[in-house]
Order: structure tokens, then C-alpha cells, then sequence
């Protein structure tokens, strides 16, 4: 296991590597690059060569990579020169936020899924699968947006029953006291996510019905639902593990596209208008941030799904 | 599945199969019924392709100039499915918008498969150092979440059609690449591909003649889920500003306009378009899994 896991790391470590090198080429290729982000569209050239000589940006490119490594080692993700505020300062308080947003978004929606899943495993090409599989399949082709826009026709607009923007705040404190507004971007995620994860658990379940330790624990006579509770579900969980760590990027696209609908003040909807007014600083500091957190994120799964699953660890 | 804003898993909901075949009866009743549904993306797959590319020439409209004097008219007479808030005809804006979805979604798919296909070949071909620097490539691209790496390139400046192939393609290639390099590890060690080496056969023959039209049906699934997949994408960066710039018609862009008006009730601007990208998505879709089953991908075992 150790082995597996020292591997695991190791390409973890080479991935993110990677993603740096990305986005340090992305820096520099952006219009003007840093010099002109941080001096204004109106820098002359001798003011650009000046700033570039005083902050190393004359050094040939590896050594200019070295330092913006040591940048971000040191937690330093860049200055927003637009805001006036460090990118750090900005993702400490949005990044709470979405995290809230999408972390309920994903618990409601895992709860939901996990007993659909299982019901529909045993049910399978029954009435009940196909109507699932129809309703998932329908939510699967929806694009976020068009959903996030029913919802908001249809529960706002026409029913009144909640309100078409997202509750404002600063703080992740000042946004949940107002409930009723998550209402509609936390549904729409919930749907989003469900069409997924149900299908997910419906084929992790059908594989485990079809085991040999349940043959084992019906011939000896176990309870249906003892079977069910304790070597479908257990079982079946297991893959929800990965799912989260699969799941990250997708889940922060999501994010972002339910952010910018519903005027939720996260990380999605800082990217979003940095996007719109050009503040690369602020950028490149969400989607470095991000890139680390989903391959952390698949180590993280990689490593409990060694620790919960004993025969992973020798394969 | 690609990954734009494919979850992962596979492109679609159905796409991870049963782990355990269904009994005989049963399969052959679902398998019928996936094709049906095949078929009936295909027939959606054709008529959109019409009324996008052939509709304009009968239907005549001006989708350039806008006409303030005729903004957000009702259905009505002349206006089949009303006016938006320039006075763009809505039912001749779906046809002219849908050309650039279908064209850039079609493109992106055959690029994106093309290079993710030779890659993946090669890589799964050739193993040891080559294959793990070649993956460790794909799982960078794959780290970053593509939504978020084409808003800062389109936000720099308005991308073009060309650039919008160009760099849908570049976010996409990785899954495809992922699926023929686990079925060129399999394929390599199979004594068809063993027989060209022992002849003499160079690896390039291997990989060419051998390893990719074996692999040609994962290959085709896929690139059905690559089109769905681009059109998604595209619509999205329209909704959220950063598609092609106006005069442009987008479908992403019409019921990103269409939005501003949910609360006067101006329901010809949203309903249309939106139900439309559903329609081509789950065509794609359907057409997808009824491939895979008419091509026992993943089914076989």
C-alpha cells in the first residue's frame, strides 16, 4: 500500500508541476504581460523595461519560473491591480462560499441518489429504472444554465415562492442567513449532480447484487434488508468516494455557470466578472487554486479508497 | 466523454453500462429500444442539419441590421416565433445561430478525436517512459477545468470561429486519448499485432493498419459525444458573453438576451432556443448509445 500510495503522489506532484508551467505560459502570453497588467494599458516602454528589469522579468524564462514558484509556494497567488486587493484576500472570502454552495449541493444530492440508485439496481428494467433513467438522462442533457433559467421562471417568476438571486453577503455568515434565496441555486446544482450520481450508484449497486458474498449471505438465509443495508449499500458506497474526486472540476463548472445565473457572491462569480473586466491576476490565482484542489482532490479519493477497500492496495 | 462540462463517468447517463449483462430476453428488449432511440436521434440529427443550413434559403431573414421599431414582437404574423430586443426574427436567428453550433461542434469532434486517437495509439503502443509522460500531459489538461481556461483565452479578445476550434479541440482530446491507449495496451499483446513484429513490420505499421481501426468503434462513440459535448460548451460561453462576438448569432447568445426578459414574460425568447440545444444534446446523445450498443463497445467482455 505504501508503495501504491508513494506512487500516487509522485504523479500528483508532477501534475500540478505541470499546471504551474501551464499557467506561468498563460501569464506571459496574456496581453502585455505582467508589466502592463500591473502598469496600465497606458505604460510607456521605457517604464516597461524598467519594471521588467527591477522585477526580474528581463531574467531568462526557467529562472522566471523558479520565482513565481517560489511565489506560490509562499501562498502569494498574485495582486488584483483592478480591485486593489491581493488574490489571496479575495479567495479568502469567496472561496468559503463556494465551497458551501457546492458542498450542499453535492450532500443533498448524494442523499438523494444513494437510495434511488440501489432501489433502481434492484428494480432493474423495471417501470420505476426506466422512469429514473428517463428523468436522469433528460437533467444529464440540460445545460446548467437552461435549467438554472426554468427554475427561476418557474419558481420565481410565476410562483413567487423564491426569490431570483442568491442571497448577498461578503461573508459566508452574511449569505446563509437568508435561506430562502439558496433555495433555487442549491436546487438547481442538486438536479445537475443527481442525474449524475444516480446513475453512478445504480451500476456500482448492480455489480455488487451480483457478488458472490451475497449469494453467500441469502443462502444462509440473511433478511432481504439486512443484505441490503449491510453488503449492497456498504458496498455501493464506495465509489462515491471517487465520484468526489472525480467530480471536482465538473463540480466547480457547474459552480461557476449557478454563480453567475443567480448573482451568488463565490468564486464562480468573482471568476466571471474578472473575465469580463479583464483581471487576469484574478484569473490565474481561482484556476491555479482550483487545478491544486482537483488533483488533491483525486489523491485524497485514491488514498481512502485504498484505506476502504483492502483489495485495491494490492492491485 | 470529454470533459468540457461532462461530468466524469461517461458522456452521457447511460453511459456506464450494466457491469453485468442483463438476461438474454431482457437485453435484446433493451437493445431494441436503445436503437429506436438511436434512430430517432439520428432523424433530429438530419432535420436540424436542414432547417440550420437549408431553412435560411427559405426563409429569408435579416439577422444583421437590427430593427428597433420591431423588437420584441409576439409569434405573430411575419414573425412565426417573434422578435428579440433588436428586432432579429427569433425563428431565422435559431437557423443561422445553429450553423456555427453544429459547424464548430462537427470540427472540434473530428479534431479532437483524430489527435486524441494518435496519441493515445502511440502512447499504449509504445509503454515505459514515453506512455507515462504522454498520460501525465493528458491528466494536466484534464486537471484544469476547461470553462475556466477558455474564459481567460476569451477574454484576452472576442474569439473567432477558427479560434474557438482550434482551442475547444485543445480541451477535448484528452478523453479520447485516455480510451485507445487502454485498448492499445490490451491490443499489443494480441498475436495479430505480434505477427506484424515478428514479420518485420515496423511499429508504425502496428499502430496504423492494426491497433487504431480496431479500436474504431470506441473511437466513433465517442466522437458522437464529442459533438453533443462542444455544443454545450459553445452555448455556454455564448450565455456567458465570451462566444463569437456579435453580429454573430449564437444559440447561447439568444437565450442569454432572452434572460433580461424572463420577468416581462417574453417567453418566445427563451422557450425556443433553449428547447432546441436540449433537442440537439440529447439527439447526440441518443445516437451515442445506440452506437456503442450496435458496436458492443464496453459490452464486450
Amino acid at each position: 500500500m505504501g508503495r501504491y500510495l508513494g506512487h500516487r503522489a509522485v504523479t500528483s506532484l508532477i501534475v500540478i508541476i505541470g499546471v504551474t508551467i501551464i499557467m506561468f505560459v498563460l501569464q506571459h502570453h496574456l496581453p502585455g504581460g505582467p508589466a502592463r497588467a500591473i502598469l496600465g494599458a497606458k505604460a510607456t516602454p521605457p517604464a516597461i523595461a524598467a519594471f521588467n528589469k527591477e522585477y526580474g522579468l528581463d531574467k531568462p524564462l526557467p529562472a522566471q519560473y523558479l520565482s513565481f514558484i517560489g511565489q506560490l509556494l509562499h501562498g502569494n497567488l498574485g495582486y488584483s491591480y483592478k480591485l486593489n486587493i491581493s488574490v489571496d484576500s479575495l479567495l479568502a472570502l469567496d472561496l468559503p462560499k463556494t465551497f458551501f454552495l457546492v458542498g450542499i449541493a453535492f450532500l443533498i444530492s448524494a442523499f438523494i441518489a444513494i437510495p434511488l440508485g440501489i432501489v433502481q439496481a434492484i428494480r432493474r428494467n423495471r417501470l420505476l429504472d426506466h422512469g429514473l433513467t428517463s428523468v436522469s438522462f433528460l437533467l444529464y442533457s440540460m445545460p446548467s444554465f437552461w435549467l438554472g433559467l426554468l427554475l427561476i421562471i418557474f419558481f420565481s417568476a410565476r410562483l413567487h415562492l423564491f426569490p431570483p438571486e442568491a442571497p448577498q453577503g461578503s461573508t459566508l455568515g452574511q449569505v446563509i442567513t437568508d435561506p430562502g434565496a439558496l433555495v433555487l441555486p442549491v436546487l438547481t446544482l442538486v438536479l445537475i449532480n443527481f442525474a449524475l450520481f444516480s446513475r453512478y450508484i445504480r451500476a456500482s449497486a448492480i455489480d455488487s447484487l451480483a457478488q458472490d458474498y451475497i449469494k453467500v449471505a441469502r443462502s444462509k438465509g440473511l433478511p432481504e434488508h439486512k443484505i441490503l443495508w449491510s453488503h449492497v449499500l456498504r458496498n455501493s458506497l464506495l465509489p462515491i468516494v471517487t465520484l468526489l474526486g472525480l467530480s471536482l472540476p465538473w463540480l466547480f463548472t457547474s459552480g461557476l455557470v449557478i454563480e453567475q445565473i443567480f448573482n451568488y457572491p463565490g468564486t464562480g462569480l468573482l471568476f466571471f466578472t474578472s473575465a469580463t473586466s479583464q483581471d487576469y491576476p484574478v484569473e490565474l490565482g481561482i484556476t491555479i487554486v482550483i487545478a491544486v484542489t482537483t488533483v488533491a482532490g483525486n489523491l485524497l479519493a485514491d488514498i481512502t479508497y485504498a484505506v476502504l477497500d483492502p483489495r485495491i492496495r494490492y492491485s | 466523454m470529454t470533459l468540457f462540462t461532462t461530468p466524469p463517468g461517461g458522456a452521457s447517463a447511460t453511459a456506464i453500462a450494466d457491469p453485468v449483462p442483463a438476461g438474454g430476453a431482457v437485453r435484446a428488449r433493451s437493445r431494441a429500444r436503445i436503437n429506436v432511440l438511436g434512430v430517432i436521434g439520428l432523424v433530429i440529427i438530419v432535420a436540424v442539419c436542414l432547417f440550420c443550413f437549408a431553412g435560411p434559403l427559405v426563409y429569408h431573414t435579416n439577422q444583421t441590421g437590427s430593427n428597433l421599431a420591431a423588437s420584441n414582437l409576439p409569434p405573430g404574423k411575419g414573425h412565426p416565433l417573434g422578435t428579440d430586443n433588436n428586432g432579429f426574427d427569433i425563428l431565422g436567428r435559431l437557423m443561422v445561430g445553429g450553423q456555427s453550433s453544429i459547424e464548430i461542434g462537427a470540427a472540434v469532434a473530428v479534431i479532437a478525436t483524430s489527435v486524441g486517437v494518435i496519441w493515445g495509439a502511440i502512447a499504449g503502443f509504445t509503454g515505459g517512459l514515453l506512455d507515462s509522460t504522454m498520460m501525465r500531459i493528458v491528466d494536466v489538461i484534464l486537471a484544469i477545468p476547461p470553462l475556466f481556461l477558455l474564459l481567460i483565452l476569451a477574454s484576452t479578445s472576442p474569439p473567432s470561429v477558427l479560434e474557438l476550434i482550434i482551442v475547444l479541440s485543445f480541451l477535448a482530446w484528452q478523453v479520447p486519448s485516455r480510451l485507445v491507449r487502454g485498448e492499445s495496451l490490451s491490443l499489443r499483446t494480441r498475436e495479430f499485432v505480434q505477427a506484424v513484429q515478428v514479420m518485420g513490420g515496423g511499429s508504425a505499421r502496428s499502430v496504423i493498419r492494426h491497433i487504431i481501426p480496431n479500436t474504431m468503434s470506441t473511437i466513433v462513440v465517442n466522437a458522437t459525444f464529442q459533438v453533443a459535448d462542444a455544443i454545450l460548451v459553445l452555448a455556454v460561453l455564448s450565455y456567458l458573453g465570451f462566444g463569437l462576438p456579435p453580429p454573430a448569432a449564437t444559440w447561447g447568445g439568444m437565450l442569454s438576451n432572452g434572460s433580461s426578459y424572463i420577468f416581462a414574460g417574453y417567453w418566445w425568447q427563451i422557450y425556443p432556443v433553449g428547447v432546441l440545444i436540449v433537442i440537439v444534446v440529447v439527439a447526440f446523445n441518443f445516437l451515442g448509445d445506440a452506437l456503442r450498443d450496435l458496436l458492443d463497445v464496453r459490452l464486450r467482455r
